[in-house]
């Protein structure tokens, strides 16, 4: 038997997994994991929009899995697994899903960016030869104001060529 | 926004959990994937003293078959479900609807338990398992208590679940072989608010009459509706369709909002109505002719 608690107003040692390192900061059961991971880790890449689980900004990988970070609390992540845009790049070199994303121009303020590469990121493992219709699907999702999303789709697909060809 | 400062306890077996439930009673919220818990904290459209995170209660993540029905702990997440096997073969008509419920980023945290404790009038799975007929699960430190999903379902956000019980599972009767199926909604984008969804289950003779036939809508009403549908066994499935859309609606009151009066949730109703029915047909043919 072991209920793990702590008291509003305390604040709890959270360890978790980062873009592949342990790292551990202290958040108050109230915390957004989105505020944890940009004020206690750093990870800026995280952006913060509506706070309530609409816009999709804030999304990133929590054991593999593309979800909101701002609809859960920095409490719940201790031990999980977490990746957010920082950890896409492979040995500082941008992967074929963000390369799509610069040659298609998917972004202009870059704000959602973050958010929607790493649902891609999900989406694309579990699906590796998507229809244009499914990826709008999964898009539906995230809000862009600049785009207009005809050029995140075709990034998305195109990355999804190219991870099925090896590239 | 942010939420206000709660105290957070996090047990590990369900036991822990309704012990923590029974001491805190209505000072505490069980949160599961938060997917709607979440939104209304941050919004402080709740104010709850304490949360009590059964996310990681063991035992709640399994789909088994188990004789006549299937059972879902209530911890299974939405988007798990939708690639289950046992669900697409058994459960055919929460198949359908799953892709329906918010968007691949909240249905990869989003519970099924969680979608049926919350009772959002417009939400897809409490009307599934009310067309289906299933069961909910419930426990607390006093019993363990199963309530079908048509006695439920109590009011906009309100159930029969007491405030020292959490939802342990849900049961879903398995499938009758040649029964087809049919699901659709209307929303104002994908994976919005359905402004009025409708489930169906239909079951023909070999001339292609109504043997049998459930038909909720969800949405409409504070919660999913049952339309009594008994006049229209025996009809043909060709020329039931528009009697049973004017059927379906004679005796509702809808919501009213910003998003659509009466009138429009009326129209939306008897269209999808007509939709599903007509879509549910086609999958009792189809099944029956591979059946064959």
């Amino acid at each position: 038997m072991s209920v793990q608690t702590c008291l509003a107003g305390q604040k709890a040692t959270i360890e978790l997994t980062l873009n592949g390192q342990r790292r551990s900061g202290k958040a108050e059961p109230r915390l957004l994991l989105c505020d944890f991971l940009r004020h206690e880790l750093q990870a800026f890449g995280v952006h913060v929009g509506c706070e309530h689980g609409i816009c999709g900004a804030c999304t990133v990988l929590v054991d593999g899995r593309a979800v909101r970070s701002c609809t859960q609390y920095a409490v719940q992540a201790d031990g999980r697994d977490i990746v957010t845009v920082e950890g896409l790049a492979e040995a500082g070199t941008m992967n074929a899903l963000q390369r799509a994303f610069a040659k298609h121009h998917a972004l202009q303020c870059g704000y959602c960016t973050p958010g929607i590469l790493c649902s891609a990121t999900h989406f694309l493992r579990e699906t590796p030869a998507p229809t244009e219709r499914e990826v709008r699907d999964m898009l539906s999702g995230h809000i862009c104001r600049c785009t207009g999303y005809a050029s995140i789709v075709a990034a998305i697909l195109e990355a999804a060529d190219a991870v099925s060809r090896g590239a | 926004m942010k939420p206000v400062a709660f105290d957070y306890h996090r047990p590990e077996t369900v036991a822990e959990a309704v012990a923590l439930l029974a001491d805190l009673r209505d000072d505490a919220m069980p949160l599961a994937g938060g997917m709607t818990l979440g939104p209304m904290l941050n919004l402080r459209l709740v104010r709850p003293r304490a949360l009590i995170d059964i996310s990681r209660l063991a035992g709640l993540r399994h789909i088994v078959q188990d004789g006549d029905k299937v059972v879902t702990g209530a911890a299974v997440i939405q988007n798990d479900a939708l690639r289950s096997d046992v669900i697409r073969r058994q459960v055919p008509l929460l198949a359908l609807a799953l892709p329906w419920v918010g968007h691949f980023q909240t249905r990869n945290r989003g519970t099924l338990g969680g979608s049926v404790a919350h009772a959002d009038p417009s939400a897809e799975i409490p009307l599934c398992l009310t067309v289906c007929g299933g069961t909910v699960v419930l426990r607390s430190r006093r019993r363990e208590r199963r309530v079908p999903a048509r006695r439920f379902f109590v009011d906009a956000l309100t159930t029969l679940r007491e405030p020292d019980e959490i939802i342990v599972a849900l049961e879903w009767p398995r499938a009758p072989a040649q029964s087809g199926w049919g699901f659709a909604e209307i929303a104002q984008r994908h994976g919005d608010f359905a402004i009025a969804a409708a489930a169906c289950r239909a079951t023909l003779d070999d001339e292609g009459r109504v043997k049998d036939l459930v038909l909720g809508i969800a949405g409409v009403e504070s919660r999913p509706v049952l339309i009594d549908t008994e006049n229209f066994r025996g009809g043909r499935s060709t020329e039931v369709g528009k009697h049973l859309s004017d059927h379906s609606v004679a005796g509702v009151t809808p919501m009213e909002d910003h998003v659509a009066n009466a009138e429009y949730r009326i129209a939306l109703t008897k269209v999808l109505v007509e939709r599903v029915f007509r879509d549910a047909c086609a999958d009792a043919e189809r099944r029956r002719n591979k059946l064959q």
